[in-house]
């Protein structure tokens, strides 16, 4: 089983969806160690996003991925912007011109994705940033393919990983971002872009692969 | 939250229609993507000069588009940085052959916005620079954090750059310059009250009636401390301290002192604040050749006040004392 241009589509739509729904908690946790803008932001940007993809009917996975990068990068703004933009963008350079995603691919594509958004934030894990959920989520999700794990469970472990390292955040110091400001008064807060990741990657696991995926 | 406004949503593009409205003869507005540029851009053979930033701030940066100090400023969603391809197409629109200067405030998401669109302007051919201001004192420890903020000495760098750049110098001699505005500038504020973003609707953080944020930042980022209400007189010396001992400013040395209220708190206010900090400053021997007060970079409607001081010599007084007209600074001209 792999990925193909209608998951793609359903993946971001879903995500879009999530955001959404997510809006308010997101810019909840964001006031308490940011400036308040998390949600508001990906919202935008991911209504943009799935506007751009609706238009583009016989486009390949790759392509996709990068309309949404772009999307994301002239609409978010603040850091999310770039780093959503180039998680994106990364994810569809490694898979340009394939017209499905096979789980050995998606696996290349988180590692770029994961290296892209390091060398633009600089962040390390333990940072209190986005990386805290997106590095365990790699791992899980090669982890999975290696013990022979369907892409589903793969896709499924990867969401949960992502979720255990977004929890694993709260009583991290942020050494990143405007958090980092706090020093160890933002101890105690779980951090607004490991749980926008966590979504991400939970939105392919029900999207991608499952059950939630044939709905 | 009372505020006067239609929609949170138009909130940004109304207050540009509002700029172009009101100030045809320095600059135009464009729209699709936000940017704010001279009116007589690109300058032939002149270095152009683009900052740009979350909306919230103003003044900065768009009040700060004109002959004499920048040719073009980007306007982000409130508190929220702009993004690549309004820098890219501002960048554009104002490279007369000679370069252009991005001076950028030591944001995270500034930073890398500002560097995205860097490396895209040069991808198309463009010469360009880019400059981080972090002068803010209350950021103590960089390496565990994002790095000191860049506030007040903005102001000045774009003032003294813009000078610069009017007068012919090169892409390389302005970058050059602004690195050493930012070397000699320091600032620390501080809030007595929250701001609030309007499409967050409540306040980015709570401070007790009897309580004030000393370190804050433009964002109503924490900075070093919560503490009881003081007099004028105490603020001011816990931001003078911290300010004048960070380079340190010395016995002899003379300064431009700017003082900025933070958009909420009243000028009477603000002469009190510079009173207090001439009396400081007398005491230590150093003079204020120089200053601006008003508020010049703001946080939406907090109360409270930032302290920047910049070391000058001859060329940077000289160059702050060339003429400027823009919106929201104008002299000599």
């Amino acid at each position: 089983m792999s990925v193909t241009s209608q998951d793609v589509r359903s993946w971001i739509e879903r995500y879009a969806a999530v955001v959404a729904e997510n809006r308010e908690y997101l810019t909840r946790l964001d006031q308490a160690i940011g400036d308040g803008d998390h949600g508001t932001n990906m919202n935008r940007g991911m209504q943009a996003a799935v506007g751009k993809i609706e238009g583009l009917d016989d486009a390949d996975p790759g392509s996709l991925l990068k309309t949404v990068g772009m999307a994301l990068i002239s609409t978010v703004g603040g850091a999310g912007g770039p780093l959503y933009g180039t998680l994106f963008l990364q994810m569809g350079t490694v898979v340009t011109g394939k017209a499905e995603i096979a789980p050995d691919d998606w696996a290349a594509a988180l590692e770029a994705a994961v290296k892209g958004v390091q060398a633009r934030g600089k962040a390390e894990p333990g940072d209190k940033t986005m990386i805290d959920a997106l590095i365990p989520a790699r791992d899980a999700f090669s982890g999975a393919l290696g013990e022979g794990a369907s892409l589903d469970d793969a896709l499924r472990r990867s969401a949960d990983a992502a979720e255990a390292g977004m929890e694993q955040t709260t009583p991290l110091v942020a050494r990143k971002g405007r958090a980092s400001y706090l020093g160890e008064r933002s101890a105690g807060h779980q951090d607004p872009g490991a749980t926008s990741s966590y979504l991400l990657l939970r939105a392919a696991a029900d999207s991608l692969g499952g059950p939630a995926g044939s709905q | 939250m009372k505020k006067l406004i239609n929609k949170t949503d138009d909130v940004v593009r109304e207050s540009l229609e509002g700029i172009a409205a009101a100030h045809p003869d320095l600059v135009r507005v464009s729209y699709e993507p936000y940017y704010i540029v001279r009116a007589d851009a690109p300058k032939q053979g002149k270095v152009g000069i683009v900052s740009g930033g979350g909306s919230g701030h103003e003044p900065m940066h768009g009040g700060f588009v004109g002959m004499g100090m920048l040719d073009a400023a980007c306007p982000g969603e409130v508190f929220t940085s702009p993004t690549p391809d309004q820098m890219l197409e501002a960048t554009k629109a104002v490279n007369g052959g000679a370069g252009v200067l991005h001076i950028v405030k030591n944001y995270t998401g500034d930073v890398m916005n500002f560097e995205m669109a860097a490396e895209l302007a040069r991808g198309e051919g463009a010469e360009v620079e880019a400059v981080v201001i972090d002068d803010d004192v209350a950021v103590q420890d960089s390496l565990y954090t994002a790095g000191r903020r860049g506030v007040g000495t903005t102001v000045l760098a774009e003032k003294i750059c813009g000078a610069a750049a009017e007068e012919g110098q090169s892409l390389q001699q302005v970058a050059e310059l602004c690195r050493k505005v930012n070397a000699n500038g320091r600032s620390m504020g501080m809030a007595l009250t929250s701001c609030i973003v309007p499409a967050a609707g409540t306040p980015t953080f709570e401070l007790g009636d009897d309580e004030m944020e000393i370190g804050i930042g433009i964002h109503g980022e924490p900075g070093r401390e919560r503490r009881k209400l003081a007099p004028a007189a105490d603020i001011v010396e816990t931001l003078t301290v911290a300010v004048v001992e960070d380079i340190p400013f010395e016995q002899g040395d003379q300064v431009l002192a700017f003082v900025n209220g933070m958009g909420g708190t009243p000028l009477i206010e603000l002469y009190i604040v510079y009173n207090e900090l001439r009396k400081l400053l007398d005491g230590r021997g150093i003079t204020i050749a120089r200053n601006l007060i008003g508020p010049y970079i703001t946080s939406l409607e907090m109360a409270g006040t930032s302290i920047t001081l910049l070391r000058l010599d001859d060329e940077l007084t000289r160059l702050w004392d060339a003429p400027v007209k823009t919106p929201a600074l104008r002299w000599g001209a």
